[in-house]
């Protein structure tokens, strides 16, 4: 279908396309010297990793960024070729609105980058010690409680950020989420720095938190600035960075991050010396100019919309159609519109992952449904943004064609999960299989419906990937003796505001693989048993609980089970 | 063998490098008859004596207090930032530090683990020469401080970002 308008992401001007371009020319360049013996590995690899290359288990990985997970239908396109091109057929999406392939060969990395370039994308920055792609809210701009569209400041940060040639080595990565809503859906409270954006007597303004992060040490984030005018982002993120590179720890890998250089300086000592800093810098050159704003938030129009009546009601619709609808469907600021999520936790493939054919599949979905617009939300979902509500029959069964309808998105199928020891060098032990053999567990769509909203969060390792800490119940994979064991989270959760976060906490000693879903389900039928009304949710039966309760249901020895202890 | 950069007369180019450094200078500054680099600890208890000496630069290290610098920088002939790692990023705030906040105009060059993938990001932070690590191509490297035509942020290199050109938009 013909776009009436260009599709509302970030519009590359000529400058914008010739940096990726010399970026893909150096990365080649450096692959070429590397191939020729004339560049080390271990002088390669901080270079390779700032364009997204890892070297992995069974071979490279390349994670390529979706800023602040919006995306145009052709640029899945572009994402769905490469995976064809290149890879085995498909890509995994990453809790960091990234997307990362597992399965191509080193040498063809400067190719997936030209190619990347040729619809506007890049792997830029998204690994290695620098600050990393910036992460939103998956319905920012349509979203009925938002306060301020964060797009624009994210697009302002990445350029800003994008080779800045002080912070291309810090003590280690460093990442930055922005929320524009009351109800914060980007998980800020545990980034290097969180950004509530904020609308005070008239003008945008950001309170910043700080030294959030997961990993070996989960840390909910302070705050240290409140109603922050927007002018002065860049240069007050640029002093907190300055502070950091220049007294963040390099001694130790582990405790590199910049959460552990607030937590020893404590936050109100980190502030002074961010606000020491930022007094030479304020109003200076660094100061974002009115203009420069504008001509950004000027790519984040909205499509055309009709004049819609927003009931709409389906009531001949079948039960599934009811189902997924309750699941998929959200508000939206627009009468007679929906934002749909589509959910990439089927039965078929890994928690994120998706087929070229299904990138082809929802790409056309989103030209003919959504404008040509896409989200890729950190729940490891896609969203399609502009959806007529009148046109949501039409689209659930175009979805269910390409396995796309499974309707339980917040539901506890709906598993975040790391790629784990399958692919990933760094982890301890496997994930994806947990998470299958969950989904199995939980297949039933009336015990999920039952069970109601529930987050579930595995990660293969302390490095988080799958944000096991902020999981309603978290699972990590952990080494022990050689073995792959599990331990289990209870109570984490992100927060509507960084106040709010909670980090999980360990139930007890960690099980084998075989026992987590057992685990799991004693801990469901634990909340089941005693939620005050089905109203109740997990967490909040957890809350009202507490720890002592779950731990004892989840190590209610059954015949013939055994406990590591 | 290393390699020295310089971009003092303008487009990078090899120069013959003519500071010593130092490493001790209690006991070897009464030795040298050139032009010294000598450690921004021991320069700033012998200010003195070095002023009078003549010819005489810094050598920061990257956990050293740039700001206590401020006291000799009208009278060093060059400011040399060490990089024990490539991959340790402290010289580039120090750098820009010394250019941005202190003032400093004079030579300011890296030297140490300094390798050709990062000099494209140490002159934007300000630094005017390289002395490369060991085995580095210095030819070879010259290339490098043309990866990128144009900048997304200023720093230390004068220039500004696109957006403040007018070519952003």
């Amino acid at each position: 279908m013909p776009q009436a308008s260009p599709p509302r992401i970030y519009r590359y001007t000529e400058f914008d396309q010739q940096m990726v371009d010399e970026r893909v020319a150096q990365f080649a360049d450096q692959i070429a010297r590397n191939l020729r013996g004339e560049l080390a590995d271990e002088e390669l690899r901080p270079l390779r990793l700032q364009n997204g290359l890892y070297i992995q288990r069974h071979g490279p990985m390349l994670r390529v960024a979706i800023p602040y997970g919006v995306l145009a239908a052709y640029q899945l396109r572009g994402l769905a070729g490469i995976a064809r091109t290149y890879d085995r057929g498909w890509g995994h999406f990453s809790t960091r609105q990234n997307i990362q392939y597992n399965w191509f060969k080193f040498e063809d990395t400067p190719a997936m980058l030209a190619d990347l370039a040729k619809v506007q994308m890049h792997a830029i920055q998204t690994s290695g010690n620098c600050v990393r792609n910036i992460t939103t809210d998956a319905f920012a701009g349509i979203a009925p409680d938002e306060i301020v569209d964060p797009r624009p400041i994210a697009e302002v940060l990445r350029q800003w950020s994008t080779f800045h040639p002080e912070f291309a080595n810090l003590p280690r990565k460093f990442k930055i989420a922005i929320s524009g809503t009351t109800d914060d859906r980007a998980a800020i409270s545990v980034h290097d720095i969180g950004l509530q954006l904020r609308v005070e007597d008239g003008a945008l303004v950001a309170d910043v938190y700080v030294g959030g992060g997961l990993g070996r040490t989960p840390i909910v984030g302070s705050l240290i600035r409140k109603s922050l005018p927007w002018q002065h982002l860049i240069t007050y993120i640029e002093a907190a960075l300055r502070v950091y590179n220049l007294h963040g720890r390099r001694d130790n890998l582990y405790k590199a991050r910049i959460k552990i250089l607030v937590k020893a300086l404590g936050a109100e000592k980190f502030a002074a010396e961010v606000d020491a800093e930022w007094a030479h810098l304020k109003d200076g050159p660094g100061t974002l100019p009115q203009a420069e704003y504008d001509r950004i938030a000027a790519s984040f129009t909205l499509p055309e919309y009709e004049t819609l009546d927003d009931n709409v009601e389906f009531n001949d619709a079948p039960k599934a159609f009811h189902r997924w609808v309750e699941r998929s469907v959200h508000g939206h600021r627009q009468a007679g519109y929906r934002a749909v999520t589509i959910s990439l936790k089927g039965r078929d493939l890994p928690p994120g992952d998706a087929t070229a054919e299904q990138m082809d599949a929802v790409a056309d979905l989103a030209d003919e449904f959504s404008a040509g617009e896409l989200r890729v939300t950190h729940e490891q979902n896609l969203v399609l943004p502009h959806v007529r509500a009148i046109d949501l029959p039409a689209l659930f069964a175009r979805l269910g064609e390409h396995g796309l309808a499974t309707p339980n998105v917040g539901f506890i199928t709906d598993i975040i999960c790391c790629p784990g020891g399958d692919l990933c060098a760094l982890a301890n032990a496997k994930s994806i299989p947990i998470a299958q053999a969950l989904q199995q567990r939980f297949d039933d769509l009336d015990y999920q419906h039952d069970i109601g909203e529930i987050s579930l969060n595995i990660s293969g390792c302390i490095n988080s990937c799958g944000h096991h800490h902020i999981g309603h119940i978290g699972i990590l994979g952990v080494d022990k003796h050689d073995e792959e064991w599990y331990q289990v989270t209870l109570g984490g959760d992100y927060g509507a505001t960084p106040e709010q976060a909670r980090i999980g906490v360990i139930i007890g000693p960690s099980f084998a693989a075989g026992q987590v879903p057992d685990v799991v389900e004693k801990i469901v039928k634990h909340y089941l048993a005693n939620r005050e009304g089905e109203d109740e949710r997990f967490i909040d039966t957890f809350r009202r609980l507490g720890l002592a309760s779950f731990k004892q249901a989840a190590y209610a020895k059954e015949e013939g089970e055994a406990v590591h202890v | 063998m290393s390699e020295l950069i310089t971009t003092l007369g303008g487009a990078p180019a090899l120069a013959i490098d003519d500071w010593e450094l130092i490493d001790d200078p209690a006991t070897e500054l009464a030795d040298a008859v050139g032009k010294v680099v000598v450690p921004l600890v021991w320069a700033l208890e012998h200010a003195d004596e070095l002023r009078a000496r003549g010819d005489f630069g810094l050598w920061l290290k990257p956990d050293d207090v740039v700001e206590t610098a401020a006291p000799l920088l009208d009278a060093v002939g060059i400011v040399a930032v060490q990089y024990l790692k490539f991959t340790d990023g402290r010289g580039n705030s120090i750098a820009w530090l010394l250019r941005s906040r202190l003032g400093y105009a004079g030579d300011l060059r890296a030297f140490g683990d300094v390798r050709r993938d990062q000099l494209f990001n140490l002159r934007r932070c300000g630094f005017s020469s390289f002395r490369l690590a060991d085995g580095q191509d210095g030819e070879a490297a010259l290339a490098s401080f043309k990866a990128f035509s144009g900048a997304y942020q200023s720093s230390a290199d004068g220039r500004v970002p696109a957006w403040a050109q007018g070519t952003g938009a």
